[in-house]
């Protein structure tokens, strides 16, 4: 695809705005990171609160009689169990048990919305819109705005104080700043925070009064991705996709009880076939014992150079001030600290199978909750 | 003195006498942004013009160095290795990868000058 031919987000200009070095990503031009650099976004995100324009995730609402039930046809999750506002994380699968996308669902009064990843949007439609027909509704034109970090609640609560009556994966429609929204409480970093949802005229209104806070610092698609990855969080089209299954990307949390009894969603015969026999091959968090990045496609062996899998994602984690990874493995190699070899330029760098997520998990789950 | 050099692939070889000291530019360490891992090269090793000699990490990717000139490395810059980010704060100084024995000086005339290569980050 042609640079021309990219699109944009209604925060386009901003990102310019802000001198933004931007970069296609998911068929949009977007930024990649400002002019404090991947770490600094990355750690200020951690410490304070981080501004992420995701307006290029599909956002689709679900009408109609039965909807919930309708859409456990295509996903693996409880939809039908949902409480009003409460939100799930959901795997669309195909008839293989392979994973065709990674999503949101939150039940609203009067339909089901859906957060959808950019670069799947338009498969993801159409395969909704195959059960749902007219009550597929795309809303192609709104944005989403994510503000996560341990200020975020400070700052949303500032300007939409219904907004602090949410816990984690939980949402609601209410104003923020006189702006109709959206507002869910989960994120892709591993910290506390919301997602946003406005209409698209709304958003550079929005992003600049939440940005007017100085708590909250823009960031970009470098630093989403350290943070996603130090939490643990899948990457669709990288560490899951068509060829792997939810057992062996070690998401059966997302396969509830209820889900595997019933069988009425794509592949369920092979998913509970995996369940019950096991599978030959695990994702599984993988810390280089040395300072040198294990990226993307590196293949991972044993200490004799048999093959084991391979590296799905990895990188520099900037909280945990070192080298992390996840990738596959053989079953029998994907116990906590075991060792195995990434083969990154003709070497065998060591590394330790680790649990995941890297950095403790800082949802917030309501007052009297216990941590 | 001191004669500065330019390659195309950014780096800067700075020959003093029949020593030449390598480092990625300036514009170099900006497009990489925050780097976080080098590779240096042994010394000893014998290295020839264009050859991928040394590798540095950013965030984002994984980039290989080649060697500006021919000529066997004879230092390396250790203190990279514990603090890779003084390539971003001194590319041009603190953050030199190694030095090389400059074995074919006419190879330089390969090489841009300053004003050359400011006019090819330019284009």
């Amino acid at each position: 695809m042609g640079e021309k031919d990219l699109l944009i987000t209604p925060l386009h200009g901003l990102h310019r705005a802000l001198n933004a070095r931007m970069a296609p990503f998911a068929g949009y031009d977007m930024p990649v990171q400002y002019a404090d650099g991947v770490i600094a976004e990355h750690l200020h995100t951690r410490a304070h609160a981080g501004l992420f324009d995701v307006s290029h995730m599909g956002q689709i609402r679900l009408h109609g009689d039965d909807r919930a039930a309708r859409l456990e046809t295509l996903v693996t999750g409880d939809i039908q169990g949902l409480a009003i506002g409460q939100t799930r994380y959901t795997l669309l699968t195909n008839e293989a048990g392979g994973i065709l996308d990674d999503i949101l669902v939150t039940r609203y009064p009067d339909h089901l919305f859906a957060v959808v990843n950019g670069a799947r949007k338009v498969e993801d439609s159409a395969r909704l819109a195959a059960v749902f027909g007219a009550d597929c509704e795309v809303r192609g034109d709104d944005a989403l705005i994510a503000l996560q970090g341990p200020a975020a609640a400070r700052v949303v609560t500032r300007l939409a104080p219904a907004a602090g009556d949410l816990v984690f994966m939980t949402g609601a429609a209410m104003p923020i700043a006189d702006i109709s929204a959206v507002i869910t409480r989960a994120g892709y970093t591993g910290e506390d925070g919301f997602e946003i949802a406005v209409a698209g005229a709304d958003a550079a209104g929005l992003a600049a009064l939440l940005l007017e806070d100085p708590a909250v610092r823009p960031i970009g698609l470098g630093a989403r991705d350290t943070l996603r990855l130090e939490a643990g969080l899948c990457l669709y089209g990288q560490d899951i996709d068509t060829t792997t299954t939810p057992v062996e990307a070690a998401l059966t949390w997302a396969v509830p009880k209820k889900r595997r009894a019933d069988g009425r969603f794509p592949g369920a015969e092979v998913i509970n076939r995996q369940l019950a026999d096991g599978v030959a091959r695990k994702r599984v968090g993988l810390r280089p014992e040395g300072r040198a990045p294990v990226r993307a496609g590196a293949p991972l062996t044993d200490q004799e150079g048999r093959a084991l899998g391979q590296v799905t994602s990895g990188g520099f984690g900037p909280t945990v001030g070192g080298p992390v990874a996840m990738g596959y493995v053989a079953i029998d190699h994907a116990a906590i600290d075991h060792q195995v070899f990434a083969q990154v330029r003709g070497k065998a760098l060591p590394c330790r199978v680790s649990a995941l997520p890297f950095v403790p998990q800082n949802y917030y789950r309501g007052p009297a909750a216990p941590r | 003195m001191t004669t500065l050099r330019f390659s195309e692939d950014h780096e800067w070889v700075a020959v003093e006498g029949d020593t030449g000291t390598v480092g990625i530019t300036n514009h170099a360490q900006e497009q990489l942004g925050d780097i976080v891992f080098v590779e240096l090269p042994e010394i000893g090793r014998q290295l020839a013009q264009g050859e991928e000699c040394a590798v540095v990490e950013s965030v984002k990717a994984a980039s290989e160095l080649y060697a500006p000139v021919s000529g066997e490395v004879v230092a390396v810059n250790d203190a990279l290795v514990d603090t890779p980010e003084t390539v971003n704060s001194a590319p041009d100084t603190d953050g030199w990868f190694f030095k090389i024995k400059v074995s074919a000086p006419d190879e330089l005339t390969d090489l841009m000058d300053a004003d050359a290569y400011a006019a090819f980050i330019a284009t």
